[in-house]
């Protein structure tokens, strides 16, 4: 049997919503749309692992 | 040949300069023209491949693999199982959210891909094989939605009914039908999926990666158009 235990936000209402014209979103939604946007810019900026061996490898003019 | 021995034994009668070859041998050496095994499972990746913007597509892949396995399961046991079980309600919640994870990753992929213009340089079959397997995990995630068994499927399909009728394809792919929603879930739509995925992969494969916009122009004259150039192995 499952245990009852009560949520940690309230939930028992709508959702919260976005609208803009014809745009119709949850908040949740909004939240998500926020949040991959950021992880895409982060992916663009952020190095990746061995950028400065990289990075020296390109300075003394070798191939690595 | 002795006289008795099997004719499948032994080396094979072909000759490389005959002019009849066997469809397999015809298959087997377009398919390595295309894709040598060095290309199809490289050693290394060209330097600008090392960027976090690369790893949301191999990210899209493992959570379809999650999908598909959590699947076979849920298909395996039933309705039943996974609303009245804690192991049941378990793996449909990994179903559903290794889903939303898939999305999430193939749409970072996909913006990545479009501001590179990742179809330069003879790669349009990869964007489109990209694209339709984007538009085509839409209708697998919605008819998946529409078979949950519970009141929120009820609902879905009721609403997005409207909609299909809208667009007079409503008597083909009826969303109330159960049984129609679930067979494209489980069967039809999972197997476009992977197979899409599987060419878009292999596309990839033989076009290599796109390089940067700043490589191709420097490269332009030295390398031909259509191929990638090696940018520096890693």
């Amino acid at each position: 049997m499952s245990l009852l235990v009560a949520a940690v936000f309230n939930l028992n209402h709508p959702a919260h919503t976005v609208d803009w014209e014809f745009i119709h979103l949850s908040v949740a939604n909004v939240v998500v749309i926020g949040l991959m946007l950021i992880v895409f810019v982060l992916a663009i900026l952020l190095p990746f692992p061995g950028a400065a061996r990289r990075q020296a490898a390109r300075r003394s003019g070798g191939a690595s | 040949m002795p006289p008795g021995t099997p004719s499948g034994s032994g080396a094979p009668s072909h000759s490389p300069g005959a002019s009849s070859k066997s469809w397999t041998v015809k298959l087997r050496e377009r398919g390595v023209a295309a894709l040598p095994p060095d290309k199809l499972l490289p050693d290394g990746q060209p330097t600008y491949v090392a960027s976090w913007i690369y790893v949301f597509g191999v990210a899209a892949i493992a959570s379809l693999i999650v999908i598909v396995g959590s699947g076979c399961i849920l298909a395996l046991k039933g309705p039943a199982w996974w609303h009245e079980t804690g192991v049941g309600h378990f793996f449909n919640s990994i179903h559903l959210w290794s889903v939303e994870l898939f999305f999430a990753a193939m749409v970072v992929h996909l913006w990545g891909k479009y501001w590179m213009a990742a179809w330069r340089g003879g790669r349009a079959r990869v964007w489109v094989t990209g694209a339709v397997t984007f538009l085509v995990a839409i209708p697998c995630a919605l008819t998946g939605y529409v078979s949950q068994q519970n009141f929120d499927a009820q609902w879905i399909s009721t609403q997005a009914k409207d909609a299909m009728n809208s667009v007079g394809v409503g008597a083909f792919f009826n969303l109330t039908n159960f049984g129609q929603m679930y067979s494209y879930h489980i069967l039809l739509l999972p197997i476009a999926v992977v197979l899409l995925v599987s060419l878009h992969v292999l596309l990839v494969r033989r076009h290599g990666v796109v390089p940067p916009f700043e490589l191709q122009d420097k490269l332009a004259g030295a390398t031909p158009p259509g191929q990638a150039p090696s940018g520096g192995q890693q």
